[in-house]
C-alpha cells in the first residue's frame, strides 16, 4: 500500500479577522519583506505552495471602510512573480476570479507567472459574483449568480486551450475571445467554492480543491461527494487533491495549546468586532450597545445581509430574521453569541505530536490530501508550524523530507 | 553628464534584422551596473514574451537601484487591475515602479477581449481616463491610513481610506484600491508625448535633432526623454540591412562608435532630460552601451529620487 503524504499550503489571507495585528511583534502584513520572509520559511518547511487570496473591494461596514481587521493586499500575480525570484521550489498560487477578469489577459498573466517561476504557478479559481465588488470594474454586476459557474467553465476551458498552444475563437455571450498566446504554461488549477456548481467545476477541471470542509466527518462526506462527481467526468479520486482550509494552534502541552487557542479566538472576536458582526445583520448603528450585554433590543432593518464585508455563502444570504430570532433564544451576551456562532470548527489545537497524529489519520484514510493553513500570527504561526509540526509529520512518514521535484505539479503528485 | 538613461529590453532589438535577445535578468544586470535610471518592457497581448508586469515584478527582487517600467495598455484591461498591479510592483521594488502607458489599439489585440478598436479620439480619452483613475486609486489610501490603535481596536482610520467615485466615459470605479499607497506615492507615469500630457515623463520620437528640440520645447510634462535607436559599430549595419532593411526612422537613429555616441548624449543633454535607448541588437549593443556610457549605478533609492521628481501630495489628504 502506498502511504499517502500530506500536501501543505499557506493561505495568506491579507484581510479579515483571522490575522491578529495588536501584538507588538506583528510583522507588517503588507510589507514585501514580510512576504519574502514568510515564503522563505515555508520553503524551509518544504511546503507545496503559498496562496494569496483575492478580494477586489476593501471591506466595508454600513458604507464605511471596515476599520477593525487587517486590510491591504497586493495584486496576487504581481506579488507572486516577485516572490518567484526569492524562492526556488515552493508553488505560488493566485486566487483569481472568473467574473471580473478578461479570460485571455488572465490566462496570459498566469502563464507568465508559470514561466518566470519555472513551473510553480497555480490558479485558485473563484467566482466572486457580487455586484458590490463589480462597482470597481467596467462590467459591474453583469453576471447573474446562477450563470457565474457557466462562465467559469467556459473561461477555464478557454484558458487551458490557450496554454496548450491552441488558437481560440469563441464568440459566446459569456466568453468572447479570439487569439493565441505567445507563452505556454500549465498552472495547477485549484477550485474554492462549496455550492454544487462549484463542486462540479472542481470535478471537471481542477487538480485540487481548497475546501471549507475541515471537520473529519465533513471532510469524508465531501471526499465521497467529489468522488461521485469525478466519476461523471471519467476521473478518479486520485486525480484530485483535497486541501481544506485550517488553522493550527500549538503548545508544549495540551493545556497550554488550549489556553492559547482560547486567547486567539477572543482576540479575533474583540468587542468592537462583535458589534460590527451584528451590524451586518441589523444594518443599523449598534455602537451604543455593550458587547458584554444582551443582544440589541431594537428590530433589524429590512432587507437581506450586506455583502460588503466579503464573500457570504449562498445559504447565509437569506433568512436573517429567522437567524436573529434563534440567536435571541440563546440568551447570550453579544460577544458570547458571536463566539458561539463563529466556532473554531477548522482549528487544530494541541501539541505538535497530537496534531500530527490527527493529520496522519486524515491523510491515511484519504479524507483529505493536505491542508491549506491560515495563520493567526505573523510570523509566529508560520514558524511554529515549520519548526515544530513539520518534524512530527516527517517522523510519522506522512510528509516529505526533501523536495523531490521542481514544479508545483511534481510536488503535488499531479500528472 | 547628467542626462538620464532608459533602456528598452523587450525583443531582439530595434533593427528588424536583429536576432536573439537577452534574458531579462542579464539585460537588467548590465543596465543597472551601467547607471541606467530605468528599463522599459514593451508588450502587447499577442507578444511572444511573458506579460510585462509579471516580468517587471520578477526583476524587482533581482535588482536594487534601477527603475522598472512595464507597458500596460489602458484600452485592453480593467483600470482597477492595472492600478493594483502597478501598485504591487512599486511595493515589491520598494519604490522603483513606473508605467509606460501603452496605446495598443489593433483589431487583433481587441479581439482578445471581445472588443473593437477605438477611434483615435476615443483612445486618447480612454487613456486620459485610465491615467486619472490610476492616480486617484494610488492616492486612495493616505500614507498614514494604518493606525493599529490597540486601545480602540482599530487597524485603520476609515477617514484616511477613500472611495474615488470616478466616472469616465467608458467605465466607472468606486474604489478604494485594495492595496495601500505605493512607496513613491504614485508610480512614475511615462507616455509618448503625442498620446498624453498627463505623464511624469514624456517620450518624444523625432528623426532629427532639430525636430526633437522643437517637440521637446512644446511638451509640458515634468521630464522629457528622447527616443533613440542605437547601433554601436557601424560596420555591422550592412549585414543587418542585408537581412532586413532598417527602413525610414521615426525616431532619432544613431550608428557610430562610442566616442560619437557620447558626443550625441552631450548634445541631447541640453535639449531633453533623458533618452530611452533602443539598441539595434540588444545582445551586442547593450554591453557596448554599458562601456560607452561609463557610469556607476544611480543613487535612488526610489525612481522618483533618481529622476528628481517629487513624491506627489495626496489629493485626498485632509478630506473627510
Ligand atoms: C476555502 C475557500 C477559500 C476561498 N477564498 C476566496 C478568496 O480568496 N477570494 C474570493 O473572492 N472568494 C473566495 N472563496 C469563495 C468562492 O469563490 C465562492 O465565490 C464562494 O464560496 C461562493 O461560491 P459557492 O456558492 O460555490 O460557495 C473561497 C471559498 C472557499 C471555500
Amino acid at each position: 500500500m502506498t502511504t499517502h503524504r500530506l500536501h501543505l499550503g499557506l493561505f495568506f489571507t491579507g484581510v479579515g479577522p483571522q490575522l491578529l495585528w495588536s501584538q507588538p511583534d506583528f510583522a507588517e502584513h503588507t510589507h514585501i519583506d514580510t512576504f519574502v520572509q514568510t515564503v522563505r520559511t515555508l520553503e524551509r518547511g518544504l511546503f507545496d505552495a503559498f496562496f494569496l487570496g483575492e478580494g477586489l473591494r476593501v471591506r466595508e461596514n454600513r458604507g464605511r471602510v471596515h476599520d477593525l481587521d487587517v486590510a491591504g493586499r497586493p495584486d496576487a500575480i504581481t506579488q507572486l512573480s516577485a516572490l518567484a525570484a526569492e524562492t526556488e521550489r515552493i508553488g505560488l498560487v493566485a486566487t483569481q476570479n472568473t467574473t471580473y477578469n478578461f479570460p485571455f489577459d488572465l490566462a496570459r498573466r498566469l502563464a507568465s507567472l508559470d514561466h518566470v517561476s519555472g513551473g510553480r504557478a497555480g490558479w485558485n479559481i473563484v467566482t466572486t459574483d457580487n455586484a458590490w465588488t463589480g462597482e470597481n470594474f467596467r462590467y459591474g454586476g453583469w453576471l447573474p449568480h446562477e450563470r457565474r459557474y457557466e462562465r467559469a467553465a467556459a473561461f477555464v476551458e478557454m484558458a487551458r486551450n490557450l496554454w496548450g498552444g491552441n488558437r481560440v475563437d469563441t464568440h459566446g455571450d459569456l466568453v468572447d475571445v479570439a487569439g493565441s498566446l505567445g507563452v505556454a504554461g500549465n498552472p495547477v488549477l485549484f477550485q474554492a467554492g462549496d455550492s454544487p456548481g462549484g463542486r462540479d467545476l472542481a470535478a471537471r477541471f481542477a487538480d485540487a480543491v481548497f475546501s471549507a470542509n475541515t471537520d473529519y466527518d465533513k471532510a469524508q462526506a465531501y471526499a465521497a461527494d467529489l468522488t461521485t462527481r469525478l466519476e461523471a467526468y471519467g476521473r478518479t479520486r486520485d486525480s484530485l487533491k483535497i486541501l481544506p482550509g485550517a488553522q493550527v494552534v500549538l503548545g508544549d502541552t495540551a493545556k497550554e495549546a488550549a489556553e492559547k487557542a482560547d486567547w486567539i479566538q477572543r482576540e479575533q472576536t474583540t468587542g468592537p468586532r462583535a458589534i460590527a458582526f451584528l451590524e451586518q445583520y441589523w444594518n443599523k448603528d449598534l455602537s451604543g450597545y455593550d458587547p458584554d450585554g444582551p443582544l440589541p433590543d431594537i428590530e433589524p432593518a429590512e432587507g437581506e445581509l450586506d455583502p460588503s464585508r466579503g464573500t457570504i455563502s449562498v445559504e447565509h444570504r437569506t433568512g436573517k430574521l429567522e437567524r436573529i430570532a434563534e440567536w435571541r433564544r440563546l440568551d447570550l451576551s453579544i460577544r458570547e453569541l458571536v463566539l458561539h456562532v463563529t466556532p473554531r470548527h477548522n482549528t487544530f489545537v494541541g501539541t505538535p505530536g497530537q496534531v500530527a497524529d490527527e493529520w496522519a489519520r486524515y491523510v491515511r484514510t484519504r479524507a483529505v490530501d493536505g491542508f491549506n493553513l491560515v495563520p493567526q500570527l505573523l510570523p509566529g504561526s508560520v514558524e511554529d508550524i515549520v519548526d515544530k509540526l513539520v518534524p512530527e509529520l516527517q517522523e510519522r512518514g506522512v510528509y516529505r523530507t526533501e523536495y523531490e521535484g521542481r514544479t508545483l505539479r511534481e510536488h503535488m503528485d499531479l500528472a | 553628464m547628467s542626462i538620464h538613461l532608459a533602456l528598452e529590453i523587450d525583443g531582439a532589438g530595434s533593427h528588424p534584422g536583429a536576432r536573439g535577445g537577452l534574458p531579462d535578468t542579464e539585460a537588467v544586470a548590465v543596465a543597472e551596473a551601467a547607471g541606467f535610471a530605468l528599463i522599459t518592457i514593451n508588450d502587447s497581448p499577442l507578444s511572444p514574451s511573458p506579460e510585462a508586469g509579471v516580468r517587471a515584478s520578477h526583476l524587482a527582487r533581482r535588482t536594487r537601484r534601477i527603475g522598472l517600467a512595464p507597458t500596460l495598455h489602458p484600452a485592453l484591461t480593467e483600470p482597477f487591475h492595472l492600478a493594483t498591479q502597478l501598485a504591487a510592483l512599486d511595493h515589491a521594488s520598494q519604490g522603483r515602479g513606473a508605467w509606460v502607458v501603452g496605446a495598443e489599439n489593433s483589431a487583433a489585440a481587441h479581439a482578445t477581449i471581445g472588443g473593437k478598436p477605438l477611434s483615435d479620439d476615443a483612445l486618447r480619452r480612454e487613456i486620459s481616463d485610465v491615467i486619472d483613475v490610476a492616480r486617484l486609486l494610488w492616492d486612495s489610501w493616505e500614507d498614514d491610513a494604518v493606525i493599529r490603535d490597540v486601545a480602540s481596536g482599530r487597524f485603520l482610520d476609515p477617514d484616511r481610506v477613500h472611495h474615488v467615485n470616478f466616472t469616465g466615459e467608458r467605465f466607472s470605479v468606486v474604489g478604494p484600491l485594495i492595496t495601500p499607497r505605493p512607496p513613491q506615492g504614485q508610480l512614475v507615469v511615462i507616455a509618448a508625448a503625442d498620446i498624453s500630457d498627463k505623464s511624469d515623463v514624456a517620450l518624444v520620437a523625432a528623426p532629427t535633432i532639430d525636430e526633437l528640440a522643437a517637440r521637446a520645447k512644446q511638451t509640458n510634462v515634468p521630464r522629457v526623454f528622447a527616443e533613440v535607436e542605437v547601433l554601436l559599430g557601424e560596420d555591422r549595419l550592412a549585414e543587418l540591412d542585408a537581412r532586413e532593411p532598417w527602413g525610414e526612422p521615426a525616431r532619432l537613429r544613431f550608428a557610430g562608435d562610442a566616442e560619437e555616441f557620447r558626443a550625441l548624449l552631450a548634445t541631447l543633454d541640453g535639449i531633453v532630460d533623458g533618452v530611452r535607448l533602443h539598441p539595434a541588437v540588444l545582445e551586442i549593443d547593450l554591453p557596448r552601451l554599458a562601456v560607452a556610457t561609463r557610469r556607476g549605478p544611480v543613487g535612488g533609492p526610489t525612481l522618483r529620487d533618481t529622476l528628481g521628481l517629487p513624491r506627489p501630495v495626496n489629493v485626498f489628504a485632509g478630506e473627510p
